[in-house]
């Protein structure tokens, strides 16, 4: 049996083969075991909650590492970059609690028609707006500051930094709402500007000039002329 | 640093009084019946900022456009430093103002190393020694002194500011050194400094132009939230649901 892994070591380069053939073994029995117990514990695993910032990071690691080995996306291939944030970042947003903060008192008054089609169009002009500053980055390297919160909290906020060369680190916040098991982002703000929050008095003053529907429609029209402006280039 | 930052006041400041007196008298003349409005002089404010833009898609922007396309991207990332190693001279003596004589001591020899081992700060040795990159304007001091940030303002080619940032203005123009240089070279600096910040800022205005449903309103908003994050260094006070804009103070 072999005490620790230095010993094992420092045992197979004096003492080459019989050793080496009981280490092997034990290795592959202590291998075979851990696999069966992963395999059982797999899905256990994966329903317990997934703490907000490590969601976070792992996110950060799977969008980052798909855009540096994804040469469509590097040369600003629009469809490609927005089936990566359909795939990875859509599942961990909270789209409705977004259009309410943005919509402020006005989306009580919005029938539950108009605020199914609110949702939708919003969430369009989230995923625009967020995967047009995904497309800006370029390898840089991100940093995560320690989060503060306390066990039972179901608000929280992930900070992280993009560092960039000869200027001041980005700063990038998520807050984020625990729903249920699971954690969701429902706003995000670049260097203080939110996401969401910074279309509160667009969205009041448009509704007062012209009510919901008119709100309604700028929406899809600022989406549509965004994909007429998309083809077009 | 610290998250429970206060702005604080100075006691000897005569200057900052003058400014707290002329930005508190703009703000009663200029307000509106609506309390805790940010902008109540969006009137004036909307044509200069269309007067802004328009010079911007007519000018400023094919000329950082075709810079950028023209110039390769070291020569563009030392012009940048180049600029920004001058600013460094200018976020040292607001340090220095802001009670942090540590921070204004890295700031200056960040300058000092920059400007010889960087090459009149073409590159940028001191990141890399562990002396990071600050920016810091009058404006903000003026905040921490206890001066309110006043209206919002749209200023002619500058763009958006607060009263008081525009006072923060004028101090930073004495301590940028590109403007005592006289005759053409003046000019040729300028529109260089221009193109330069221009050609970097071009991802991220065509990310309003995209984002904005209201150009005039969401660069108001966005640039008042990224003004109060700057100013409580990360960590703006809670905004009410119902305010659109917190005040400073």
């Amino acid at each position: 049996m072999t005490l620790s892994p230095t010993h094992a070591l420092r045992e197979r380069a004096t003492s080459p083969m019989p050793e080496r053939r009981g280490f092997k073994f034990a290795t592959a029995a202590a291998a075979a075991v851990l696999i069966v117990l992963l395999a059982l514990l797999a899905p256990m695993a994966l329903a317990e909650e997934l703490a907000p910032d490590a969601l976070i990071k792992s996110l950060t690691a799977d969008v980052t590492a798909a855009i540096r080995q994804d040469p469509a996306i590097r040369a600003g291939n629009a469809r490609r970059l927005s089936e990566l944030v359909e795939a990875k970042i859509v599942p961990h947003f909270d789209f409705n609690r977004a259009v309410q903060i943005a919509m402020g008192p006005n989306w009580r008054r919005a029938t539950p028609e108009q605020q199914e089609e609110l949702t939708r169009q919003f969430k369009t002009l989230v995923l625009r707006t967020y995967s047009g500053a995904l497309a800006a980055y370029r390898d840089q390297a991100i940093a995560f500051g320690p989060l503060r919160a306390h066990p039972g909290d179901s608000e929280v906020t992930v900070r992280s930094e993009i560092n960039q060369p000869a200027s001041e680190p980005l700063a990038i916040e998520y807050d984020m709402e625990k729903t249920g098991a699971d954690w969701k982002v429902y706003d995000i703000r670049v260097s203080g500007i939110s996401l969401v929050a910074t279309y509160r008095n667009t969205f009041s003053e448009e509704v007062r000039n012209h009510g919901i529907e008119g709100l309604i429609q700028q929406l899809s029209a600022k989406n549509r002329q965004a994909v007429t402006a998309r083809a077009r280039s | 640093m610290s998250p429970s930052f206060q702005p604080r006041r100075s006691e000897c400041a005569a200057v900052t009084l003058t400014i707290v007196v002329i930005v508190t008298a703009l703000s009663g003349c200029a307000t509106t019946g609506e309390s805790g409005n940010a902008d109540p002089i969006e009137p004036a404010n909307r044509p200069v900022f269309e007067l802004n833009q328009g010079l911007d898609h007519q000018v400023v922007r094919p000329v950082a456009e075709g810079y950028e396309a023209q110039v390769p991207g070291p020569v563009r990332s030392c012009v940048r430093n180049v600029f920004s190693n001058l600013g460094d001279i200018f976020t040292s003596v607001n340090q220095l103002l802001q009670g942090e004589p540590g921070k204004a001591v890295s700031d200056i020899s960040r300058f000092g190393i920059n400007t010889t081992v960087g090459v009149l700060g073409c590159f940028d040795p001191a990141s890399s020694m562990g002396l990071d990159k600050h920016k810091r304007d009058f404006g903000e001091t003026l905040a921490l002194w206890g001066v309110p940030p006043g209206p919002y303002v749209v200023l002619p080619l500058l763009g958006p500011s607060t009263v008081r940032d525009a006072f923060g203005l004028v101090p930073g123009w004495f301590l940028d050194p590109t403007n005592y240089v006289a005759g053409p070279a003046a000019i040729a600096l300028k529109g260089t400094q221009i193109v330069s910040t221009r050609s970097s800022n071009l991802k991220a205005s065509d990310l309003i132009d995209s984002a904005a449903l209201d150009p005039y309103l969401f660069t108001r908003d966005a640039f008042l939230a990224h003004r109060l994050d700057q100013i409580y260094d990360g960590h703006p006070p809670i905004a009410n649901a119902d305010s659109a804009q917190p005040d400073v103070n």
